[in-house]
């Protein structure tokens, strides 16, 4: 079994500390939901885990089953099991999809005998267009177009741990369905490493997790995790909104007590 | 006065067009040599040419074209059609040792298959060469040909070699030109070349260049459009690495109504070289109804590497669309990112991208066998390069 482990997270972004401790254990099979507000650090979150380019880590540790991923390069945290599914896909000119998937199987030790007739498959179970499998990475590819994409490679790439970072913008409801069944099966199925999928998916809106159901599910504010709980945590958020939940959260602090230190004022604040 | 590029080394060179070569090399003979002072010449490296090294040599050039009646397009008369006068002495020195190869494609004609025509370019241990091709492509009304003009360099790559070709095109009404020039000299080449062609009345041109190669390559094209209806495109691959620098200068001319230009520049640079691209877009007063087009981009690959864009408008109507791009920068981080993490190597990722950058340009030129491995051709020069950054 895999275990994406985040302790004591701090990061920075131009000086400005934007994560201010994160703990957080992502298993195989199990699906995490991290959501809040616009400017909690949800997609800090995924940047630094992943080693995007800006971010600078101040204090905490990120492991993959025992492993310092942050002293590693993108690649190589890649190719440990990591993958980041991106909010806003890179377009990359000239640069072809199954090209890169070639590479990045090779670069794992991994055959890309039949690849073609797998990427096929795939782009069928999430209703990407074959014609799109001939295009370069995201160019010319609307919202919904770039997200199945991103899935299409997290299904062929079959890592051990995936980050969501907002799988769920600029998809329309067909495609916000097809994706996140491809993940939610992913999760109960074994895959390259002969495990199932461990899941965290970053959100601001609940309206993925019908879909894609979580098994736990985080409050992400003002850099911290403020509350933890199960998928009951992201309807009372739906029905209410963060800065209610706020509120709501401090009546019910009596009988269930918050998994996670942080201030529920940061709430109030956003 | 350099006593190898006299008037009376014109008139021996050769005997036919004796009368223009001489006049050439007395225009030769009276004007100054280039200097980094004149605009068009400022980032060029033109001063640490010494002329005085160099004799002038017959090219040693062939021409092919599959299963294509060459006797019938090639000819021995005027090498010249553009008639404008030479932009530069290095133009004019063309026109006194030019070793000419004139092609003229008859009314309504079609050439079925690509007419190749390579300059065989070699050093020599006693005199380093200087040698003249001119290219003449004569298309009369509504013909059809595509042109691919190759440099080569046999034996010892380090003799040094001056090569400065002149191409001129002629399109005449509806014709269709399509031009390549694929430049794959050896490292101690200097190759300074102009390029001239004029369109007619609904005729298209297109200019292409492939530059990997040389040490220093200069390139002026001039596209000019003297019938309405008459199009032009020009595109341009280059990549230099090591000490190379690649020096391009463009004019797209619209000397008549409703015409339409397009060019398409992309370049990377690696190591210590250098890169320039100068554009200019003319449109005349009397040339309403013109669309024009002119796009540069550059890709920085070391932190030793320099790249130099300036594009030029000169338009003197309202009645026109126009448009131009340029950019000079490393790869793009973000995309850089996005294949490192779906777990490609850095050096793999950079090669895509790169590959990527110039896709664009490589679709776009005369289709044929020549380009085919052009991309394999730019991931062993990558390659070439990161290997000189790890021993350094």
């Amino acid at each position: 079994m895999s275990e994406l482990v985040i302790t004591g997270l701090h990061a920075r972004v131009a000086e400005r500390e934007i994560l201010k401790g994160i703990d957080l254990t992502v298993r195989s099979g199990e699906v995490h939901a991290v959501m809040g507000p616009n400017g909690a650090g949800k997609s800090t979150l995924s940047g630094v885990v992943m080693g995007k380019p800006g971010y600078e880590v101040t204090a905490g540790t990120v492991t993959l089953d025992g492993v310092d991923v942050l002293a590693m390069e993108p690649w190589e945290r890649a190719s440990i099991g990591l993958h980041l599914v991106m909010q806003y896909p890179t377009e990359v000119p000239g640069v072809m999809l199954n090209d890169v998937l070639a590479e990045a199987l090779t670069a794992r030790g991994r055959s890309i005998d039949g690849l073609t007739s797998q990427l096929r498959t795939e782009a069928a179970t999430i209703g990407f267009e074959e014609r799109f499998l001939e295009r370069p990475l995201n160019v010319d590819l609307s919202g919904g177009e770039k997200k199945r994409n991103e899935t299409l490679q997290l299904a062929i790439l079959a890592p051990r741990i995936a980050i969501l970072d907002e799988l769920d913008s600029g998809l329309d409801i067909d495609a916000l369905r097809d994706c996140a069944r491809r993940v939610e099966a992913m999760s109960n199925e074994p895959q390259a490493a002969g495990e199932p999928l461990g899941v965290l998916a970053i959100t601001h809106y609940s309206r993925l997790l019908h879909e894609l159901r979580p098994d736990h599910v985080h409050i992400l504010a003002d850099g911290r995790i403020v509350t933890s709980g199960g998928f009951e945590l992201a309807e009372q958020l739906e029905a209410d909104g963060y800065a209610a939940f706020g509120s709501a959260e401090s009546e019910q602090s009596a009988d269930r007590p918050v998994e996670r230190p942080g201030s529920l004022d940061d709430l109030f604040s956003l | 006065m350099v006593t190898a590029f006299s008037p009376d080394a014109a008139r021996g060179f050769d005997d036919r067009f004796s009368a223009i070569r001489t006049a050439a090399a007395e225009r030769f003979a009276a004007a100054a040599l280039p200097s980094t002072n004149e605009e068009i010449w400022r980032y060029s490296r033109i001063e640490s040419l010494d002329l005085d090294r160099f004799v002038p040599a017959e090219s040693s050039t062939s021409v092919e074209a599959d299963g294509v009646d060459l006797s019938a397009l090639l000819a021995d008369d005027e090498p010249e059609v553009i008639g404008a006068g030479a932009p530069d002495v290095f133009a004019e020195l063309n026109q006194a040792f030019m070793t000419p190869t004139v092609i003229r494609v008859p009314h309504g004609h079609t050439v079925a298959a690509p007419i190749v025509v390579t300059h065989h370019l070699a050093g020599h241990v006693d005199h380093a060469p200087a040698v003249f091709p001119r290219l003449v492509i004569d298309a009369a009304d509504d013909s059809d040909v595509t042109v691919v003009e190759r440099f080569i360099t046999h034996g010892d790559e380090t003799l040094e070699v001056l090569v400065a070709p002149v191409l001129q095109v002629r399109a005449a009404p509806a014709a269709r030109v399509r031009y390549l020039a694929l430049n794959e000299a050896g490292p101690a080449t200097w190759q300074i070349g102009n390029q001239q062609s004029v369109g007619d009345r609904d005729s298209s041109t297109m200019l292409a260049t492939v530059t990997l190669g040389g040490d220093y390559v200069r390139a002026r094209t001039e596209a000019r459009l003297v019938g309405p209806g008459g199009s032009t495109k020009q595109v341009a691959l280059y990549f230099a690495g090591g000490e190379q620098m690649h020096d391009f200068r463009t004019i797209q001319d619209h000397d008549a109504p409703h015409t339409h230009s397009d060019l398409l520049f992309k370049g990377a640079v690696q190591d210590t070289a250098a890169s320039v691209y100068t554009g200019l877009i003319k449109i005349r007063a009397h040339a309403g109804g013109t669309t024009a087009y002119q796009t540069n981009r550059n890709l920085t690959l070391s932190e030793g590497a320099w790249a130099e864009s300036v594009p030029n408008l000169d338009i003197e109507t309202n009645d026109v669309k126009c448009s131009h791009a340029s950019t000079v920068g490393p790869i793009d981080e973000e995309q850089r990112f996005y294949l490192e993490s779906r777990g490609v190597r850095p050096e793999v990722a950079e090669r895509l991208v790169v590959l990527g950058f110039f896709d664009e340009v490589i679709g776009q030129l005369p289709s044929g066998p020549l380009t085919d491995d052009l991309r394999s051709r730019v991931a062993a020069k990558l390659d070439i390069g990161s290997r000189q950054e790890v021993l350094t």
